[in-house]
């Protein structure tokens, strides 16, 4: 992607590049594409991963399941926790299945190695794509059915007793008949000497005790509010440094002249040295380190940097969805015959979006160090395997020689998923010159953060769309203009929520084309990703298509449902429709806005309710419903839904990164403009029943939202939205 | 010189114009209060100065000499702004929850039964991009005992 992230000086070794690609390939392929096939390629490249690696002794109950003398029941968390509460769902699974005492059960982060640890669809460590729950359903069942088959057998060896005849619950191995019972503590030594099943029976989700109920709470909200929780940010190490780092003022930017002479003076500067994305200074604590870098004498190198403005570009992106540049589309999806399908009169809508910031509430920060070949890792790393590899290339070491010891993130949002590593390889560069083992800590400020791109890729969208009779699509030409994201292979992030839509596939002509201008901005992986810009674009359309034919927003949907045969999409929008007493009136003033879109194969139907009284854009009222599969947890994916709604809400009313000649002019939370309490809406969540295996909810909650709202304007003012932000 | 946090006196003898919340963090060991912004528009590291709700990145040590000092550290294991918290699960990422249970402890010192509206003018100098503003709501409620 950019220069400026790129790794220090060292020459990566050609194989390693390879396995780089062939590996970014997997990950997004298998984390977005269900059902790719990764598996088998992914566990040989996870096992050449691993050379080096420490070792993972994996327990007697096996790689995610500890049990300890104190009677305490520890699940391993391969993901990243940085919010989305994975951690209670992936702990009820193991906790329903092995008969724990929930409060017994308690987490930990697993160590970075693939081999082990890796997501089975993905084929590597890392957490992604809402992927979470859905990735450890069948392995975590199992592993919780296995220890508990130990326990049962260690108490009928211990008894003389049929092991169909032992049952267990809440932690306790029981008899009933013969009244006799024993806790997994009493029975821990026995069970340690008993083979692990390999199919193990799994329970009847009507036995269910656990999952799906309010008993499945957050193992963490003591820790995150009593201010004891360890982030990146407060870990403290012996001897460590704290690093910043200036970087160019621009995109593309490199170091031009540079006169540290003052920075080194400033008590607490350690050391000023020049690294691949700037000038780092090393010091003693945060704040000599932030002084030392404001005394810094630079000048940047912008001959090939990023220069343009966003109206430039936002001029430029409709000017190549028209074909009019030597940027060229690429087909994403076609069907029928083109001809004279999009002959005589047609509707026609385009959008824009801005660039814009994840902005997590912990600005980007990492603690590495690096002693001859063994890189160390401390922070909130969120795809381990590509770090590994990333900072390989940058320590020149092997994968498994960089060991990463997993922490909880405040935020990411998709952030800490750059494929490139930027800030992580940047904080090894400073370590690898520093050297001797040791640590530094990487600090960025909100600045260097907001202005360090992997934005959600400024986009443009234009259709043509051609209805029958009733108003129904029957001919669709949709036109994207969006960077590519992965940096290899078709550029299919964008696309996600238009491909396959029910709304394409209702219609019998389809002429979808992505465009893929290069930028010297990174773009980056934005909660939700593709979905956020295309469930406006289509979830907008169609209710101004449903205008046009003067049909009702929900029955005009359930007409396309219906003939499409959507049925999770038609049962969540009945659910919400009825839930949110959708055609019943409001008060003066009000209106409400619908959208339902499907990310992550979660489906998730939002309405809205919106006034603009006094010029002001309220947002009072949001009714979800879900389709998850099985609920694990759903205080959690409510929480989820709550969160996703304020986080899109946040960004269609007022999120944007302006370039101004290149240079982003949003750089704080005084300019960059998220939601507050004051604006936070009351959001309900409405489950949709389902026996299916269950689907992520971190991300999906985030689309409907803002079409939700841009539909109920519609209807107060009966104008269409065509860019975003709504609040200028 | 000496800086009062949380009922002690602890000793601070680096640069006078360092903002608070580097002393708290990096030289106090107290890392409770979280760095958000640095410029007093998050409220990541909201702490008390006399019993007020201050942004510990815009005050210098100098400014909080001979100032009762009180971070989340210094709250009380069961405070009922603490239980209510967990009882509502308010955290997401949890990042900022120190510093909106800090803003929070002021608004209930001044106003033990505050409003809905009490609670929005009170609370939304402090920014969670989770979107948890409304457990953060029924939380302080429940602990201000208001329905």
């Amino acid at each position: 992607m950019s220069e400026r992230k790129s790794g220090e000086g060292a020459q990566p070794s050609p194989v390693l590049t390879r396995r780089r690609l062939v590996l970014g390939g997997t990950l997004l392929g298998g984390a977005l594409v269900v059902g790719y096939a990764a598996t088998n390629f992914g566990a040989v490249a996870a096992g050449a991963l691993s050379v080096g690696a420490v070792d993972v002794n994996p327990g007697v109950f096996g790689p995610f399941i500890k049990i300890d003398e104190a009677g305490w029941v520890t699940v391993i968390n391969r993901y990243q926790e940085m919010g989305q509460g994975t951690h209670a769902g992936l702990a009820a699974i193991v906790a329903e299945e092995l008969d724990a005492d929930w409060e017994m059960v308690r987490f930990e982060s697993a160590p970075a190695n693939a081999a082990v640890y890796r997501d089975v669809t993905m084929g590597i460590q890392g957490t992604g794509a809402s992927h979470a729950i859905a990735g450890s359903w069948d392995q975590l069942r199992q592993a919780g059915a296995a220890a508990r088959a130990m326990f049962v057998q260690a108490a009928a060896r211990k008894w003389s007793l049929p092991a169909d005849s032992i049952d267990v619950r809440n932690g306790i191995v029981y008899h009933l008949a013969s009244r006799r019972s024993e806790t997994f503590v009493d029975l821990l030594a026995d069970a340690a000497k008993i083979a692990p099943p390999e199919h193990p029976k799994l329970k009847d989700p009507k036995d269910y005790k656990l999952i799906g109920t309010e008993i499945v709470r957050r193992k963490d909200s003591q820790s995150k509010s009593n201010g004891t929780e360890l982030y990146t940010q407060d870990v403290r190490l012996p001897g460590m440094l704290v690093a910043m780092v200036a970087h160019p003022s621009h995109f593309g930017g490199k170091l031009g002249s540079l006169d540290m002479s003052a920075a080194r003076k400033v008590p607490g500067v350690v050391d000023v040295f020049e690294i691949a994305s700037g000038v780092a200074v090393v010091a003693k604590d945060t704040w000599s380190a932030r002084l030392g870098r404001d005394a810094l004498k630079i000048n940047w190198d912008d001959a090939k940097a990023e220069t343009r403005s966003s109206d430039e570009l936002r001029a430029l992106y409709r000017e190549i969805a028209k074909g009019k540049t030597d940027v060229t589309g690429a087909a994403f999806q076609t069907k029928g015959k083109v001809d004279d399908a999009f002959d005589g009169e047609l509707f026609e809508a385009s959008f824009d979006f801005p660039y814009l910031a994840n902005a997590p509430m912990e600005p980007m920060n990492c603690v590495a160090s690096v002693d001859g070949r063994r890189v160390k890792l401390t922070f909130a790393a969120q795809i381990q395997t590509v770090d590994q590899i990333n900072c390989a290339l940058a320590a020149i070491t092997l994968p498994g020689m960089v060991e990463i010891e997993t922490l909880p993130a405040g935020g990411s949002f998709g952030r800490r998923g750059t494929l490139t590593s930027d800030y992580i390889v940047e904080c090894v560069n400073i370590a690898r010159h520093v050297g001797g083992g040791r640590p530094v800590k990487l600090v960025w400020t909100r600045e260097d953060d907001m202005s360090s791109g992997y934005y959600r890729p400024m986009a443009h969208h234009k259709v043509f769309i051609k209805c029958d009779e009733g108003g129904l699509p029957i001919a669709w030409r949709h036109n994207i203009v969006s960077q590519a994201i992965v940096p290899f292979g078709a550029n299919e992030l964008p696309t996600h929520g238009v491909k396959n839509s029910p709304y394409l596939s209702v219609a019998s002509v389809v002429d979808a084309k992505i465009f893929t201008p290069k930028l010297a901005v990174p773009p980056g992986l934005w909660r939700s990703v593709g979905n956020s810009q295309s469930a406006m674009v289509m979830e907008h359309t169609v209710d101004l298509l449903a205008r046009r034919a003067k049909r009702d927003p929900a029955e005009y949907r359930r007409a396309i449902f219906t003939k499409v045969g959507d049925v999770r999409k038609l049962a969540v929008l009945d659910l919400v429709c009825k839930k949110a007493g959708w055609g019943s009136p409001l008060d003066a003033g009000w209106a409400r806005g619908l959208a339902i879109h499907e990310c992550f194969g979660t489906v998730v139907a939002q309405v809205a309710e919106v006034s603009v009284l006094g010029g002001n854009l309220r947002v009072r009222r949001v009714v979800c419903a879900v389709d998850c599969g099985m609920a694990i947890a759903p205080n959690q994916i409510a929480a989820q839904i709550e969160g996703g709604v304020c986080f899109g809400l946040g960004a269609a009313l007022y999120g944007r990164i302006t370039l101004d000649h290149g240079i982003p002019q949003e750089t704080n939370f005084d300019a960059y403009r998220v939601l507050r309490m004051d604006e936070a809406p009351a959001v309900e969540t409405h489950i949709a029943p389902s026996k299916k295996t269950p689907t992520g909810i971190g991300e999906p909650g985030v689309p409907p939202i803002a079409p939700a709202v841009a539909n109920a304007l519609l209807s107060l003012t009966g104008r269409p939205t065509s860019s975003l932000p709504f609040v200028i | 010189m000496k800086l009062n946090v949380n009922g002690d006196d602890r000793d601070f003898d680096g640069d006078p114009n360092m903002p608070l919340l580097w002393v708290l963090r990096d030289h106090l060991n107290l890392s409770g209060t979280k760095f958000g912004c640095g410029i007093a528009q998050c409220g990541a590291c909201t702490v008390h100065l006399n019993g007020k709700a201050a942004r510990s990145c815009s005050v210098l040590a100098a400014e909080a000499q001979g100032m009762k000092i009180t971070t989340i550290e210094g709250v009380n294991a069961g405070h009922r702004l603490l239980v209510a918290w967990v009882k509502h699960d308010v955290p997401q990422c949890g990042y900022c929850q120190s510093g909106q249970i800090m803003q929070a402890a002021a608004l209930l010192d001044e106003k033990p039964k505050p409003t809905d509206a009490d609670i929005d003018a009170a609370m939304s100098g402090n920014i969670c991009r989770c979107g948890t503003y409304r457990r953060i709501k029924a939380a302080i409620k429940d602990a201000a005992g208001v329905a």
